[in-house]
């Protein structure tokens, strides 16, 4: 590696305050078998107190494997060894005992109970082990208000975690994770591991989280994050290691390592990222027209998408932008509007998914083993089941000429390992979400609604998910991808629009479909002083009349 | 919709043979053939003759009826506890039409099926449209029909049933075994090709495991929950229908004792052939198993209390190893 040296400062292997300082986490030799695979193959993690430590690489990379191997949930191969503050800790780890050694969790899931309250929800821990027959709870609740006040949040302690938003949700976990580290240990201590917590969040929750992050740093703990955003990983953390086919590919200075340097420690390689021409013909005729979608958060949305067209649909988080797809598939229930394709209009209310697909629209859901696929089921089953109607001869359903078909489509979208009979939850999202896509395009859709394709996707793999995408447009399928990553609708977009409380406030094209562009934008519709002004607008009015 | 064309011309590779999960698809019928074995060497004299075989592979076909009609909505992810008392009532039916008030037989057969569709009909109508979980409407409508068969038996037996029907069921003998056994297989089959090999089957099994994925991949989810819970009520009266002429008469109760053995049939057979799936031939082997145990139990002298030992034990255990099949295929690298 020419240019700045991001190795550098490593000198002596870890950067301390001071001399001699141990470092918090220290795992090595860390190695695991899963039947003949080795997923974790001597992997070396240093974390310092204080330090804010970001853990990349793939799906499959075996970071979670690592994680969970330190959480205790695997027993990892003879000849590891765990460190925590310069004494030795026995591992396997013994259940809870993470927990004793001041080491605590946060997992995407986050752990909460949505039907509880935040006040419930911060005990739940506590509650979980103590022998306790009075719960205090005008005490818990000041106590929890205070740690609340201390980390800057304006969250009510009574409300239901149902009825907060997703980044409120995040914050509440991290924080009774970190609470959870501070009384378990000595001052200054504990670590605290957030596995992906912000894939769900849209940008000013992140914002929050990485002030979240600060204080605890602050305090002295230390914070392993694992995450996909290369971005963010360079914003939050002062060092981050990066694992590739369960080795360990580097350990970086996160602010001397640039954006490249990060994808191909993560990739092994260059990675030419997708960039589709963003042109599309004049002559291309309109293949569904789109009028009046009203549901619960959108309102009135009209549009056009042509032959061919890749049209990108985004916003904040709660805009609307993704409920405009499921309304038109029928996978959530509209109130109004119409769809017009294939010479036939369709009324949104009384759709349904069965409607859809009689009129050659697929739609593809974010959630991926939970509404898109069967994890328990295999590959093979899961992929043919739209047009399982084709396999059949004489003696009913053809299972050797699926198995076939399905390889031969794995092949093509390069589905990683290639096996149809094995389970789909067996497969990375990234594979399993590649399974998903070849599910619908085989049908060759006329439009084809993407919800969130990439999300929790590596680098990698999303090149090939976008390349797919493009293909089918390629041979005249409209493309609607609805998402909240604007670099990637950067990447295949022809044309995007940007929603703000339910309606379309802007439309990009050609050129104009840059990723600062789009998150501008995004942004700017909910920005304080565009309310503002709004606002004032509306008194202004409000006065006129008067 | 066609499924395009793809030009990558390479031979896919067929399941490998893995020793491991075929041992666990054929445990079951391992240990039937042990259990049998074990028998045949304590009791040669009463367990170890064709009488005795023959006699239990042929009385107990009304269990393998039931047995399949279970696993049709648990497929579909619905529990069907009204399927005892579906056939309890169809052959009571059967009896009351054909003994009591001369109907003819085959008119009589076919009243039973109704009643058993109807039963369906009101199970299907409670779960779908109040969106009531099947567990609470079936035992609701189960005791009902409980309650119907007392009321048109005024809870007394009732035989006399045409003799044709005793001689279409039991009566007759293919190869020293009863007719009755060669219909279950028949059934077993049928159920066997639909769950594997028809469109039919692959929306059965998606909409038991997945109802958001079924709904979103176009299948019409409440339509197929409704035809699992009309085939099940059907095979029950079938069932009832196939009891009321394996003894030749029809008494109130004894027809809601099959529930749990069934139970434990459907729950220890998705354990074999198919590990992890409700299949027809892991039932059969599931209930030839418990009967094979149950008769040989009895004949070994020990009181009947271990009948209901045995299916309670079955039933418990069977999903103990079911759950552990799913564990050790939810396990994931990475």
């Amino acid at each position: 590696m020419a240019k700045p040296d991001p190795f550098a400062g490593l000198k002596d292997g870890l950067p301390r305050r001071s001399p001699g300082e141990a470092p918090a986490l220290f795992a090595r030799h860390m190695s695991k078998i899963f039947g003949t695979t080795k997923v974790l193959d001597d992997v070396q993690l240093a974390v310092m107190p204080g330090e804010v430590h970001g853990l990349l690489g793939a799906n499959g990379s075996g970071k979670s494997t690592l994680i969970k191997t330190i959480a205790g949930l695997h027993a990892p191969e003879p000849g590891a060894e765990l460190i925590l503050y310069g004494k030795g800790a026995p591992l396997p780890m013994p259940p809870g005992g993470a927990r004793r050694n001041g080491i605590s969790f946060v997992h995407q899931h986050l752990a909460l109970m949505p039907s509880l309250t935040v006040l419930e929800n911060m005990l739940l821990n506590d509650l979980a082990v103590a022998q306790n027959w009075n719960i205090q709870w005008s005490k818990a609740r000041a106590q929890v208000a205070e740690t609340f006040e201390r980390f800057d949040l304006s969250i009510d302690p009574m409300a239901r975690v149902a009825d907060l938003s997703q980044a409120d949700r995040a914050l509440i976990a991290i924080t009774r994770a970190f609470e959870e580290v501070r009384t378990q240990s000595e001052d200054g201590r504990g670590i605290l591991i957030l596995d992906e917590p912000t894939p769900f969040l849209p940008k000013s929750g992140v914002d929050q989280l990485f002030s979240l992050i600060r204080s605890v740093k602050a305090d002295g703990a230390s914070v392993i994050l694992v995450a996909h955003d290369i971005d963010e990983i360079r914003e939050i953390t002062d060092r981050a290691t990066i694992l590739r086919d369960g080795k360990l590919a580097g350990t970086v200075v996160s602010a001397e390592a640039s954006h490249e340097d990060f994808i191909e420690l993560i990739v092994g390689e260059k990675v030419t990222m997708f960039q589709g021409n963003r042109v599309l013909g004049k002559d291309k005729p309109v293949s569904a027209t789109v009028t009046g979608v009203t549901c619960d958060a959108a309102h009135d949305v009209s549009f056009e998408v042509r032959e061919g067209e890749i049209l990108g649909l985004t916003g904040l988080i709660g805009s609307g932008f993704d409920r405009v797809p499921e309304a038109i598939y029928g996978a959530a229930k509209a109130e109004g509007g119409s769809v017009e394709i294939g010479g036939k209009t369709l009324p949104l209310k009384g759709m349904a998914p069965h409607i859809a697909m009689d009129n050659s629209i697929a739609f593809l859901p974010a959630d991926r083993l939970g509404k898109a696929g069967v994890g328990s089921l295999t590959i093979a089953e899961n992929m043919a089941l739209p047009v399982m109607g084709d396999f059949r001869n004489w003696l009913g359903i053809d299972w050797g000429r699926i198995n076939e078909h399905v390889f031969a489509l794995g092949k093509k979208y390069d589905i990683r390992p290639n096996r149809p009979y094995q389970p789909l939850s067996s497969l990375s999202g990234g594979n399993a979400q590649k399974v998903l896509m070849a599910k619908w395009l085989q049908t060759g859709p006329k439009l084809l609604m993407l919800d969130e394709p990439t999300q929790g996707v590596d680098v990698g793999a999303r090149q090939k998910l976008f390349s797919a995408i493009d293909e089918a447009a390629g041979k005249g399928t409209s493309v609607i991808v609805a998402s909240t990553d604007a670099e990637q609708l950067a990447q295949i977009c022809h044309r995007v629009l940007v929603f703000s409380k339910g309606r379309i406030v802007t439309e990009l094209v050609g050129g104009e479909i840059t990723k600062d562009r789009i998150s501008e934008e995004t942004l700017k519709q909910h920005g304080p002083a565009e309310a503002q002004a709004d606002d004032e607008t509306q008194h202004a009015k409000a006065q006129e009349v008067a | 919709m066609t499924a395009e064309n793809t030009d990558v011309q390479m031979a896919a590779p067929r399941r490998t043979i893995n020793w491991a999960q075929i041992g666990e698809s054929y445990a079951l019928v391992a240990a039937l053939v042990i259990l049998f074995a074990i028998f045949a060497m304590i009791l040669p004299n009463t367990f170890f003759t064709w009488a005795n075989v023959s006699t239990m592979l042929g009385s107990q076909s009304v269990l393998v009826f039931l047995t399949l009609a279970l696993i049709i909505p648990l497929t579909s992810g619905d529990f069907d506890l009204s399927v005892a008392a579906i056939l309890t009532i169809s052959a009571m039916t059967v009896a009351v039409l054909n003994a009591r008030l001369g109907v003819a037989l085959p008119i009589a057969i076919l009243g039973a099926l109704c009643v058993g569709l109807i039963a369906g009909a009101v199970n299907a109508f409670f779960i779908l449209f109040f969106r009531i979980p099947s567990l609470i409407v079936t035992l609701g409508i189960g005791t009902f029909l409980n309650g119907l068969t007392l009321w048109m038996s005024k809870s007394a037996t009732i035989g006399g049933i045409d003799f044709a029907l005793v001689k279409l069921v039991v009566g007759t003998r293919l190869f020293g075994i009863p007719l009755a056994f060669y219909y279950a297989i028949v059934m077993a089959a049928v159920i066997w090709y639909v769950f594997g090999f028809t469109s039919a089957g692959r929306r059965l099994l998606f909409v038991g495991r997945g109802r958001e994925v079924a709904r979103l991949s176009g299948i019409q989810v409440d339509r197929v929950r409704a035809t699992s819970l009309l085939a099940s009520a059907f095979i029950a009266a079938l069932a009832g229908v196939i009891y009321s002429g394996t003894i030749g008469a029809a008494d109130p109760n004894s027809g809601n004792t099959f529930l749990l053995p069934a139970f434990a049939a459907a729950f220890l057979g998705a354990t074999a052939i198919t590990p992890g799936r409700f299949n027809p031939v892991g039932s059969v082997v599931a209930v030839y198993f418990i009967v094979i145990g149950i008769t040989g139990l009895t004949m070994l002298g020990i009181q009947s209390f271990v009948q209901n030992l045995f299916y309670g034990g079955a039933l418990v255990l069977a999903v103990a190893l079911s759950q552990l099949v799913r564990k050790r295929e939810e396990q994931t690298v990475g």
